[in-house]
């Protein structure tokens, strides 16, 4: 029956083309693990959980973490694609949700942030997927701070990529002098901007509705 | 070269160089007057005639249209009055077949029931018995005088006989008219089931005498449209309309019920063609959805077309009955058949549902903003089947309520058809008017135009006119003002 209905529909609609890849979502998450951000558990929680709910059959969903040194395919911490059955693509998620669960219980601080790493793999991984619809959430305060002797000055392949800043928070210098969180802002919406690719920041977790549009 | 160096070319001064710019451009004016009118006039006439042409072809197709609509209106209404006309027959014929098919039995029990009451009155009719002929031998002998003891003697032994006899006699005639009496008695249930049957046979004459009369209006409307009286033609298109507004209605209802059918089997459709497929910019699961749904109406249409009740294919209404019925039960089995996939398709909607459901719970459980957690997985599980059972029922019982959207959908083809035509022609007339309209606009504007031009040149028109008038003398005063033209 199956076979059929879909051979029936792709024959009437055989001069539009019958495809999956480019109209599926691809979304990579990079989940900040320095310092004091270990603290923000919940909220990474919150946001895994709303992508879950909202990626449909089809989709390809990663988590990551924000460490020293985060162009590594060891850094993803979960990736999937989920099938093209609902009840399959829900087993996937709650599979999904498991790891999420055992990797934020055993969560460890890393000594640096290599955010352009990170950013550099998702692109990577996202270009792979050859979804039509990618997504990288950046859950950070966007501060880098790169091990010594680590080299990131290069362009980022983020063309038709949408990144979004996540929970950007606000440092105890930048309480002190507001410039500078808007300048580290300004700073990453132009590397990105620059790489081809569309920055926004979404620090109100509870409008998370917009997330993946656009 | 610039205006302003243009204005400056005859003098430094520019209205100097403005007004010798304007009597050269008059003086040119006057120059030309006659082929300048000439060439305007023959513009306004050239547009005038264009516009009176296109208005007078548009015409031309209005009124073909509207024979065409007419005849096609005159045509489906022959059509449709045909049809009933036959309907009734079939229904003449109906009754015919099935009650008067007896009536050469009804007519042999009539005749028998007949024969039996005339044998029975025939009996009750006989004459009784006669006094015996003695009876006028005694007269004679009663008339001797009865002075003899011996003659007295027998005359009483006759008296005697005679009352006996007589006594006997009216025994006889009692008897007699008794039995007369219980033949007529048994005559009785013959009469009443002659007149039961004869009842029965005017009831169905009096059916009969109905659908005659329903065929006699009916051939009066055919009458009245095969001679296309404009009385008639009216009351069609304003029939038609109506059918168009009622069909179009019904129409837009089933849409609705099409756009509910969708959504019942548009997510379960996705687990078995997969949700992450596309097909263009559509899923392959809604479009699957789509066609099952636009399978059944046709599979509907056909059912309909099959059974006769709707004309929209002239060649399966043309098959024989055999064939006709074969593609009626195959109609129905295909539609049966989808009806059950939908009712399946139903309740595996309701299982996803239930699934989501569950994931949504446990995503709202498994850490995260505890605030957004909420037991909406924990609804009441004994009145969960309800629902489920209303889909599948809704997925079953749709089909073949959209197997009637083939009614509505013929009357809307038939009635667009006119109504379409009517709506040309009104655009058609109000082209054709506007063009008239742009017609004279453009004579009137040639000749303002015309006008116009002498109002830039009067200077020149006016010493013109008094040059002639000085050449003349005596006509000046007569032209006057208008002389010059």
């Amino acid at each position: 029956m199956r076979k059929m209905l879909i051979a029936l529909a792709c024959t009437v609609m055989v001069a539009t083309g019958c495809s999956s890849g480019s109209h599926g979502r691809a979304v990579y998450l990079l989940v900040d693990t320095s310092g004091t951000y270990t603290k923000e558990v919940d909220r990474a929680n919150a946001i895994i959980n709303y992508l879950l709910g909202t990626l449909e059959p089809g989709d390809s969903f990663a988590v990551a973490r924000i460490d020293s040194a985060s162009f590594s395919e060891k850094d993803i911490i979960a990736r999937v694609t989920f099938a093209d059955q609902p009840t399959k693509a829900n087993d996937q998620k709650r599979a999904f949700r498991q790891a999420m669960t055992q990797f934020f219980s055993n969560l460890h601080a890393a000594k640096y942030t290599d955010i352009r790493g990170g950013l550099l793999q998702a692109a990577e991984w996202l270009h792979e997927t050859g979804a039509g619809d990618r997504h990288i959430l950046v859950f950070s305060d966007l501060k880098e701070e790169l091990p010594p002797g680590n080299k990131r000055d290069f362009k980022l392949p983020l063309k038709g990529t949408s990144v979004v800043a996540l929970n950007v928070a606000k440092l105890r210098p930048d309480q002190v002098d507001p410039k500078r969180y808007l300048k580290r802002v300004d700073m990453w919406r132009e590397r990105v901007t620059n790489a081809g690719g569309d920055f926004r920041v979404i620090n109100d977790l509870s409008r998370l509705d917009g997330l993946l549009k656009g | 070269m610039s205006p302003s160096e243009l204005l400056n070319v005859w003098s430094s001064t520019p209205a100097l160089s403005a007004a010798v710019w304007l009597v050269l451009l008059v003086t040119a004016l006057y120059l030309a007057r006659r082929p300048a009118h000439e060439l305007i006039a023959a513009t306004g006439r050239i547009g005038e005639r264009g516009l009176r042409l296109a208005a007078h072809a548009i015409r031309r197709g209005e009124t073909l249209l509207a024979r065409r609509n007419r005849e096609v209106l005159l045509g489906m209404a022959a059509e449709s009055v045909e049809r009933d006309i036959e309907r009734e027959f079939e229904r003449v014929s109906t009754v015919v077949n099935r009650d008067l098919a007896g009536y050469p039995a009804l007519q042999r029990e009539l005749h028998q029931i007949i024969t039996q009451i005339d044998e029975d009155y025939r009996d009750a009719t006989q004459v009784p018995p006669m006094p015996p002929p003695w009876t006028e031998a005694i007269d004679a002998v009663a008339k001797i005088e009865a002075k003899d003891p011996m003659v007295a003697q027998v005359l009483d032994d006759i008296r005697g006989t005679l009352d006996k006899s007589g006594r006997r006699a009216l025994e006889q005639h009692r008897k007699e008219t008794k039995r007369r009496h219980g033949l007529l008695k048994r005559m009785l249930p013959y009469w009443r089931g002659l007149s039961g049957k004869l009842r029965a046979v005017s009831s169905q004459i009096t059916g009969l005498d109905e659908r005659a009369g329903k065929i006699d209006a009916h051939m009066e409307r055919y009458e009245g449209i095969r001679s296309g009286a404009d009385a008639t033609v009216r009351t069609l298109s304003s029939s038609s309309l109506t059918q168009f507004l009622i069909a179009g209605l019904v129409l837009v209802v089933a849409t609705f019920g099409g756009i509910i059918n969708f959504h019942l089997i548009a997510l379960p459709m996705s687990e078995m063609v997969g949700g992450g497929s596309y097909i263009g910019s559509m899923k392959t699961a809604d479009v699957a959805a789509l066609v099952i749904i636009m399978v059944e109406i046709t599979m509907g249409l056909f059912f309909m077309e099959s059974l006769r009740i709707t004309r929209l294919f002239p060649v399966i209404g043309a098959l024989d009955d055999r064939k006709r019925r074969a593609m009626a039960w195959t109609a129905f089995t295909f539609l049966v058949v989808l009806a059950g996939i939908e009712s399946a398709l139903a309740y595996m909607r309701d299982m996803l549902a239930a699934d989501q459901q569950a994931l949504v719970s446990m995503l709202s459980s498994a850490g995260g903003s505890s605030s957004e957690i909420t037991a909406e997985g924990g609804g009441n599980a004994t009145f969960h089947w309800i629902p489920a059972v209303g889909q599948m029922l809704l997925g079953f019982i749709l089909p073949f309520a959209l197997t009637f959207v083939a009614i509505p959908l013929e009357s809307f083809v038939h009635s667009a058809r006119t109504v379409l035509g009517v709506v040309t022609i009104g655009v058609l007339r109000a082209l054709a008017t506007v063009l008239r309209v742009a017609a004279a606009v453009s004579r009137a504007v040639a000749h303002a135009l015309i006008q116009a031009y002498d109002v830039i040149i009067f200077l020149p028109l006016a010493i013109e006119r008094l040059a002639r008038g000085a050449r003349v003398p005596g006509r000046g005063k007569s032209t006057g003002p208008e002389g010059g033209r």
